[in-house]
Parts: structure tokens; C-alpha cells; sequence
């Protein structure tokens, strides 16, 4: 029994990190309806931020973290702003394209500066100790995902349902027309938004290298994952992504241990349920 | 800055005189030698992809070889062409690809294929041409069946699993859980442990399989600490899927649950340590090459490595099979006194003995398949870094599966 609730745990922490690397796919897709596969691409650049601040400066853990997520950002708008706003317009078709091939040019990027090999990253002691949490054994780390994933997606919800900026956006989005015409500068409102999300892919990327590993190939394996969450959570809706997530980790860790036979394929039985049956996900939001 | 220059316009001078003279010379000493030649090493590697990574370390490994030894072997002068097949999964490319190497490059022998299916779809292409393919990764045992001209240096997965499974089962190890990853190789290491371990008296208790690129083990350790067996065996592809792996052992506390880890010594690959680090503590893996082994021919080659890719840089097993690839084609152009027909070159290959960085290894004359010492090796620290020690060497290990 303690056995089940420690993997339970250690679902739920991996669906911590699917959820900070999918929100800003959720937040570009749902609210700016722009489909970015190459969401993958800014985590990897929060990973090698952080790798390359904590084994070459020797910069605490951390502080890693809010490094990787404000270059990420930045590198963000800063695209957003030369590239990718004129792609907004574009059929979805020309999107995909598009963003795959910044995701390809990102790896082959990453390759020439980094090199083809993993980054070794080795957390601080107390994050690799296992710790008992209300009865059940986890590791530091896994129990410091939880709590940051929590943090991050409070933040987030209350910043688009609760402040102007979030207003903004929702009125931008539903009517940019009408949204310009009473003062709104739409364009520097999407560029903020992008750079959100970037930061939070990055931010994500760093904190998944000590669990993942970080590799010029990475804006792609998790890919599949990342758009199951935003397919499952229904796009533009944190809630929905953060249940999508949390349910995907934990349900697949589950599976995986009572029934190793079939477990491996049951989350993806289950994207094919939720898109027949709920084909808008969770928050039946329409993208 | 002026005075700095004078000798060296001098030196010059004095290279151009030599040159020059060297040039009227040779006419006169060519009827002396016998014939200069060129030789063209085509090689097939993925140099681009997620397992680029494979690549450049033996793409390293050959540099170093020709760093060593020179580009000459008596009047034959070895030039390698490189050619991207992009990792497995592309079987098609890897045979185009040969082709290509062979008619347009004018290749006489095949150096590289990485995975199984890219080797495999050569095979008879090269039994076609009658060019020697000289396999320095693909670990499949049955590659070298499929052509008369293949030949391997590196190794095959059931050496290493049933090592272990005979050191394991040799060193009180009663039951062990399995736990690889689903699909061919990670198979055949499980079929092979499992042979070698339970001939010995040993039990394999139960067994998991996990997805090739699956990186969360929680599920599939916490099964095996409740299977409560002695050890654990191991065997993934390598790279980030083994670093997540080794990692997972740790936190999920398999050494306080009083369980040993034996792997197949590629999950624990000397390059893959620093990402690793302490997970590595105390466990137990077989492979035939490992940094810290002692012997002038790896003392020559770790100097000479570290000129090619940086000083602090670690060499991957690959890089040494790709070393041992390139000793291979120089031995055998010593041994035919630089004929370079595939049947000459394909006989000096056969039985050819090679002091290699892993220490000595032979080619089986029958089967073309390399015959090793496999070391059996713990994890545990060397002047403050974690490296893989070897404590026994099991001699002349042939492949099981043949």
C-alpha cells in the first residue's frame, strides 16, 4: 500500500513537470491561437541556461531557476516581435511548419554551442535525499516539483482570470478589433503573453534537467506529452492543463506498476477517449 | 614583433629549398618503391539526429587512430570518407549510402553502422560489391552471419549479459529481477542474463520491460524492491533514458533496500559518469572497455584522444571500438602486403590479433566475431570522481549466441 502511494507521488510530481513545460503551449494556443510546436525548443533553452550557469559559474540551484526563466522569456518576445507575429495570420497548416522548423533549427543550434551529448547537472544534496511527507517516502526534488508546480499555476490563474493584464488578453483575443479600438495595444499585450510563455517553458526546462536530462534532441521527446496535456486540459485553460496533467502522470505511474503488461499504452488509450468523447477537453474551451 | 618574424621567413625559405629538392628527387627514387597508393575507408555513422552523439565518439575514435599511427601503412595511404546516416530507423539510407561510399568515393572497405537494421541492410550489398564492412557498434549478435565480408571489433550484447549472469551466479546472487527495455537488444540482454544467471543456479523472480525512451522507472523499481529479490539487472540504450535510470535506482533507495544493481556496462558508459555521479555507487557491470584500465596501448591512446577532443574530455567504449576499427584495416594492409582485394583483406582479418586500448582481442576465424576480456566492474570513487573499477576479467569471451 505505501508502495502504491509512493508512486502516486511520484506521478504526480512528473505531471508537476509536464504542467510547467505545457502552460505556455496552453496559453499560446488557447489564447493567441497560435499552434507553436516549438514550445519544446524554449524549455531546452531554460535547460542550458541553467546548466550552463550552475557547472560554469558555479551559480547556486536556485538561482538557476528564475535566470533560465527570464532569458528564456526574453529570447521570447524578442522572436515573437522579429518572426513569429507574422505568422499569427497564417493557416494552421503554414503555423505547424513553420514552428517544427524553428524546433529543428533550435536543436541544430543547441548542437553546434553544446555539442550532441547530455549535460550533466548534479542537484544540490538536499534536493536528492529522500524525505517523508505526510507518511509517504519521496525525494527532495520531486517534492519541491509539487510545490512549484502548485505556485506556479495559483500564480498564473489568478494573473489571467483576476488581474487587467489577464482581462486584457481574454478582451484582446475574443475581439482584437474591438480590443484596439478602446486603447488596447494588442500587439505588445501578445508579445508579453508569448514571452509568459516562453518563460515558463524555460523555467520548466531547467528544472527537468536533473530529472531528465538535457540533450539538443530534447525540444522533441516530450512533444507528444506536452500536446496531449494541452489536448486533454483544453487549450487557454491552466486549470484544465494542470488537471490534465497531474492525471496523465499519475494515471500512467499507476498503470505502469499494477499491470506492467499493458501500462505503458494506457494514457494514450485514454487521449483517445477524452478526444472522442470530450473533444474540446477538460475546460471545453474551443481552440 | 619584427625580430620574431626573421627566423621564421627564414624557415621558410629553408622548407621551400626542401620541398624543392624533395620534388627533383622523387622522380629519380619512384621505379625505387612499389607503388603508392590511395586506400578510401568509407564510413557510414549517425553524425546528425538523437544519436549523434554515438557518432562523434567514434568519428573521434577513428581521428585518434590516424593521430597515433599516421595515415600510412607502407606504400598505401588510408583516407576515410564520412557519410551521415542519420541514426536507426533509416536502413535505407545507410544501404544508399554504402553504395554511394563504393562507386562514386571509390571505397574498398566499410567502416561504422552504429544500429543493427543499418548494418543488416548493407550485408548484401557488400557481399555484392566483395567490399569488407567492418562493423564498430551494432551489437546484434547474428550481423556478421548475414555477409561474408562483415567483420565486428565491438562487441555483442549477450558477451556482456551473460558475463554478468556467470559472475552473478558465481558470487552468491540467488534471485534477480529484470528490468530492460522492450525491444530487440534490451531483449536479448534479458534472454542472455537470464541463461547464463539461472545455468549457474540462480532465479530471475519476475521482470519488467519498459518503453525504449521511458523516463520515469518508479513504477518498475518499486516493483522489484517488492519482488524483494538480492539484485536488479539492468539494460537500457544508453544516453539520457540510462542517466534518468541510474538516477531513479538511487532515489528510490535500491542499495538501503539491500539490493545490488547489475547493468549491461553500456548504461554505465565512462562519458555518461558526470551526469550520473553518485548513483553510480557500488554497482556491478560487464563491458570490455573502461578508462582506468592500465596498459600501454590505452595509456598511447587516452594521450592521444585527448589531443583530438579537448583535455578533459572522456572517452566513450565507442571511441575505442572506432579506434579498433581503423587497427583492424591498418593490420590487415600490413598483412597483405597493401593488396587491398576484399578476399586478401577479409583473410588477414580472420584470426588477426589486436592490441588494443580494451587489452588484447582476437577475430574468430569462423565467424568473424571479435573474442574479448570482458571486465566486471564497480562503481565506486578515484581521486574524488566516480569511475567504473574493474575487479575481474573474464578472458577470451566469445558470443554465446553463436
Amino acid at each position: 500500500m505505501s508502495g502504491l502511494i509512493s508512486i502516486l507521488a511520484d506521478g504526480i510530481a512528473y505531471g508537476m513537470l509536464l504542467f510547467l513545460f505545457s502552460i505556455g503551449l496552453s496559453v499560446t494556443l488557447g489564447l493567441m491561437r497560435f499552434i507553436n510546436l516549438a514550445h519544446g525548443a524554449f524549455a531546452m533553452c531554460g535547460g542550458y541556461v541553467a546548466v550552463v550557469l550552475l557547472n560554469g559559474f558555479g551559480v547556486p540551484f536556485l538561482l538557476t531557476l528564475p535566470a533560465a526563466a527570464v532569458v528564456t522569456g526574453l529570447i521570447g518576445v524578442v522572436l515573437e516581435r522579429s518572426v513569429i507575429r507574422h505568422v499569427y495570420p497564417m493557416p494552421e497548416l503554414q503555423q505547424v511548419l513553420f514552428s517544427i522548423g524553428l524546433a529543428f533549427a533550435a536543436g541544430a543550434v543547441a548542437n553546434i554551442l553544446f555539442g550532441p551529448q547530455q549535460q550533466p547537472m548534479l542537484l544540490p544534496d538536499w534536493l536528492t535525499a529522500r524525505v517523508g511527507f505526510l507518511g509517504v517516502g519521496i525525494t527532495g526534488y520531486r517534492l519541491f516539483l509539487v510545490l512549484f508546480g502548485l505556485v506556479a499555476a495559483g500564480l498564473l490563474m489568478a494573473l489571467f482570470n483576476f488581474t487587467l493584464f489577464g482581462a486584457r488578453v481574454r478582451a484582446a483575443v475574443d475581439d482584437r478589433r474591438a480590443a484596439e479600438g478602446i486603447g488596447i495595444n494588442v500587439d505588445r499585450l501578445f508579445a508579453l503573453t508569448f514571452g509568459l510563455g516562453a518563460a515558463f517553458a524555460g523555467l520548466g526546462g531547467a528544472l527537468a534537467v536533473g530529472f531528465l536530462g538535457l540533450d539538443p534532441t530534447f525540444p522533441f521527446k516530450y512533444l507528444v506529452l506536452v500536446l496531449m496535456v494541452v489536448a486533454i486540459g483544453g487549450p487557454g485553460s491552466i486549470g484544465g492543463s494542470f488537471a490534465a496533467a497531474i492525471a496523465i502522470g499519475a494515471i500512467d505511474a499507476l498503470f505502469k506498476y499494477l499491470v506492467p503488461e499493458v501500462g505503458n499504452y494506457v494514457i494514450y488509450a485514454l487521449l483517445v477517449l477524452m478526444m472522442i468523447f470530450f473533444p474540446r477537453g477538460l475546460a471545453g474551451r474551443a481552440a | 614583433m619584427a625580430r620574431s618574424k626573421q627566423p621564421s621567413v627564414q624557415a621558410r625559405r629553408r622548407s621551400v629549398l626542401l620541398a624543392a629538392s624533395a620534388a627533383a628527387a622523387f622522380p629519380l627514387a619512384r621505379p625505387a618503391i612499389a607503388q603508392e597508393r590511395k586506400l578510401v575507408v568509407g564510413v557510414v555513422l549517425p553524425l546528425s539526429g538523437t544519436f549523434a552523439d554515438q557518432g562523434r565518439n567514434n568519428e573521434e575514435g577513428i581521428k585518434t587512430f590516424q593521430k597515433i599511427h599516421g595515415t600510412k601503412v607502407g606504400n598505401v595511404t588510408v583516407e576515410t570518407v564520412m557519410r551521415d546516416d542519420q541514426g536507426p530507423g533509416s536502413g535505407d539510407l545507410s544501404r544508399r549510402l554504402t553504395q554511394e561510399l563504393i562507386q562514386r568515393s571509390r571505397a574498398e572497405i566499410i567502416l561504422g553502422y552504429s544500429f543493427t537494421p543499418n548494418a543488416l541492410s548493407a550485408a548484401s550489398l557488400l557481399t555484392e560489391a566483395k567490399k569488407p564492412g567492418i562493423i564498430i557498434n551494432a551489437a546484434t549478435s547474428i550481423i556478421t552471419e548475414r555477409s561474408p565480408y562483415f567483420a565486428r571489433v565491438s562487441m555483442t550484447l549477450p558477451q556482456l549479459a551473460s558475463s554478468l549472469g556467470q559472475w552473478a551466479a558465481r558470487n552468491g546472487i540467488k534471485t534477480v529481477f529484470t528490468i530492460v527495455s522492450d525491444y530487440g537488444p534490451g531483449l536479448d540482454a534479458e534472454t542472455w542474463f537470464t541463461k547464463a544467471f539461472e545455468a549457474g543456479g540462480g532465479k530471475v523472480v519476475g521482470g519488467a520491460r519498459t518503453p525504449v525512451a521511458a523516463m520515469d522507472y518508479s513504477p518498475f523499481l518499486q516493483r522489484a524492491i517488492e519482488a524483494k529479490p538480492e539484485a536488479v539487472f539492468g539494460f537500457n540504450p544508453g544516453g539520457d533514458v540510462s542517466v534518468a535510470f541510474m538516477k531513479q535506482t538511487k532515489e528510490r533507495g535500491l542499495s538501503q533496500a539491500g539490493i545490488k544493481l547489475l547493468v549491461t556496462g553500456d548504461v554505465v558508459d565512462d562519458n555518461l559518469i558526470p551526469a550520473m555521479g553518485d548513483a553510480l555507487d557500488g554497482v556491478i557491470s560487464a563491458l570490455h572497455y573502461q578508462v582506468e584500465l592500465d596498459n600501454p596501448a590505452n595509456r598511447r591512446f587516452l594521450t592521444g584522444f585527448r589531443e583530438v577532443a579537448g583535455a578533459n574530455a572522456t572517452p566513450s567504449y565507442r571511441t575505442v571500438q572506432a579506434y579498433d576499427g581503423m587497427a583492424l584495416i591498418y593490420h590487415a594492409l600490413q598483412a597483405t602486403g597493401g593488396k587491398t582485394d576484399a578476399d586478401s583483406i577479409m583473410n588477414a582479418i580472420k584470426g588477426a590479433r589486436i592490441d588494443s586500448p580494451r587489452g588484447p582481442f582476437t577475430i574468430d576465424p569462423a565467424t568473424r566475431d571479435i573474442v574479448q576480456s570482458i571486465y566486471i566492474r564497480r562503481g565506486q570513487q578515484r581521486d574524488g570522481r566516480w569511475a567504473n573499477i574493474a575487479f575481474e576479467t573474464i578472458e577470451g569471451v566469445k558470443d554465446p549466441a553463436k
